[in-house]
């Protein structure tokens, strides 16, 4: 458990960014002030340090110790522009929060101000403003994963829950031709659908494997998209994917491994090497194309579940 | 081989973390195209590739691999990179070419598929 939360952490600080742990309300020191103002600023706002800043430029850095060895030096009444500390470290928001941990412990600052890519001040992260926002995100992740075991626990029970001679469960999605940007989508939303109802892992991968495929043929080849439709049995689930063209000119060629249309583009993108339907009738239990020319395609694809049926499982499985 | 030690020998660089350093992968593979990835893909597996487009994430969580490699030092659009912070992938950079990184690692222990047969190409 203890070695699952530093994971956790560790996770955290390599993908997440600065600019989502610091305070974007920054206190600030203006170039005119002298120590003794930056003093009572300190006081007033109850803050350790702040930057020196000039037209949203850092110029300097403050802290609270300073304005002590000030005060002990007889130095109130300097400008705070000949006292303060002019070699700033900054961190850009985008950088990994990571390097403000290498940055704050061991250098020993306790405070890093944030710049943008030109330079000005959007936040500041303090050990402080760290812990508060990792603390969240931990918490936010922890409620992630028993939401999931909640989703799982209610989808897995559906068989038992709803009475009938015969259930089954449709899935439909839309897939639109050339969308590249959601190709791909409607096949991981199948898988994790699948993980729910607590089907196999591998019988899941097998069918995330030929949905994927058979989602990429529909965006790849079809004029007007087409669409997936999953139902899932006690015994198998069955998959149709179905397009209204152009449909395919020779069936035979067509599954022929290494046999494709595709253009180079596509094939660039690493797709289109005349595989796919040799993939899916090889992970898949039954497969069936049938396709006319100038009106469209149609692609079955069966798996079952074999003897552990999902009623079955579901008694035997947690949630 | 865990992930530190890939990252040690291909001197790469960790793009999105979703793994455990200490994770070990049961094997590694490497493919430019989306259909052998489906087809020799497997579950832990690391994936070395030179696509950085999103749909070498999709085509990884398909396959149940955790791990890709973009090989010959390129950058990922952040696209990709959104993609495999949301779908639980770990992506890593190296500098090294395909061919390089691929003996690297074996080199250093991590194991292949071995001999592959995919089907014969009678239906």
């Amino acid at each position: 458990m203890s070695n699952q939360e530093i994971t956790k952490v560790q996770e955290l600080i390599y993908t997440t960014r600065v600019e989502s742990v610091m305070a974007a309300n920054v206190v600030v020191i203006d170039p005119s002030m002298t120590v003794s103002q930056v003093k009572d600023l300190m006081r007033d706002r109850r803050i350790s340090g702040a930057p020196v800043v000039s037209d949203n430029q850092i110029i300097g850095i403050v802290t609270i110790s300073d304005v002590i060895r000030l005060m002990e030096e007889g130095k109130l009444n300097s400008p705070i522009t000949e006292v303060m500390t002019t070699e700033v470290r900054t961190v850009l928001k985008d950088a990994m929060v990571s390097e403000v941990i290498n940055n704050v412990g061991r250098q020993g600052f306790s405070r890093l101000p944030v710049v943008d890519h030109d330079g000005s001040l959007v936040g500041i992260v303090t050990t402080g403003t760290l812990i508060r926002s990792l603390l969240l995100q931990m918490d936010k992740s922890f409620q992630k994963n028993e939401a999931e075991k909640l989703y799982t626990y209610r989808a897995s029970h559906i068989f038992q829950d709803i009475s009938s001679d015969d259930t089954s469960l449709m899935l439909r999605y839309v897939v639109n031709e050339r969308d590249f940007d959601n190709a791909g989508k409607a096949s991981s939303m199948i898988k994790r659908s699948l993980q729910r109802l607590v089907v196999r892992p591998q019988i899941v991968r097998r069918v995330g494997v030929a949905v994927y495929e058979a989602e990429m043929n529909l965006v790849i080849h079809t004029d007007i998209g087409g669409e997936i439709i999953v139902e899932v049995r006690k015994d198998r689930v069955n998959i149709a994917t179905v397009d209204h063209g152009p449909g395919i000119e020779d069936l035979k060629r067509v599954l022929q491994p290494g046999f494709s249309t595709a253009p180079e583009w596509i094939r660039d993108m690493g797709f289109g090497a005349g595989m796919g339907l040799a993939n899916i009738k090889r992970v898949s239990d039954v497969m069936k194309l049938t396709s006319a020319y100038g009106q469209g395609t149609r692609l079955e694809i069966v798996f079952n579940f074999g003897p552990e049926s999902l009623a079955l499982k579901t008694d035997s499985q947690k949630a | 081989m865990n992930i530190r030690e890939l990252i040690d020998v291909l001197q790469g660089k960790m793009l999105v973390q979703n793994h455990d350093p200490d994770e070990e992968m049961p094997l590694g593979g490497a493919a430019d195209l989306m259909s052998d990835v489906l087809a020799f893909g497997s579950e832990g597996m690391a994936l070395l590739t030179g696509l950085t487009n999103p749909q070498v994430v999709r085509t990884a969580e398909m396959a149940g691999i955790n791990v890709i490699v973009i090989v010959r030092d390129k950058t990922p659009p952040p696209e990709t990179i959104d993609l495999a912070r949301d779908s639980g992938i770990t992506l890593i950079r190296t500098g090294y070419t395909m061919y390089e990184a691929c003996g690297r690692l074996y080199k250093a222990g991590l194991p292949g598929r071995g001999l592959v047969k995919i089907q014969n190409d009678s239906w």
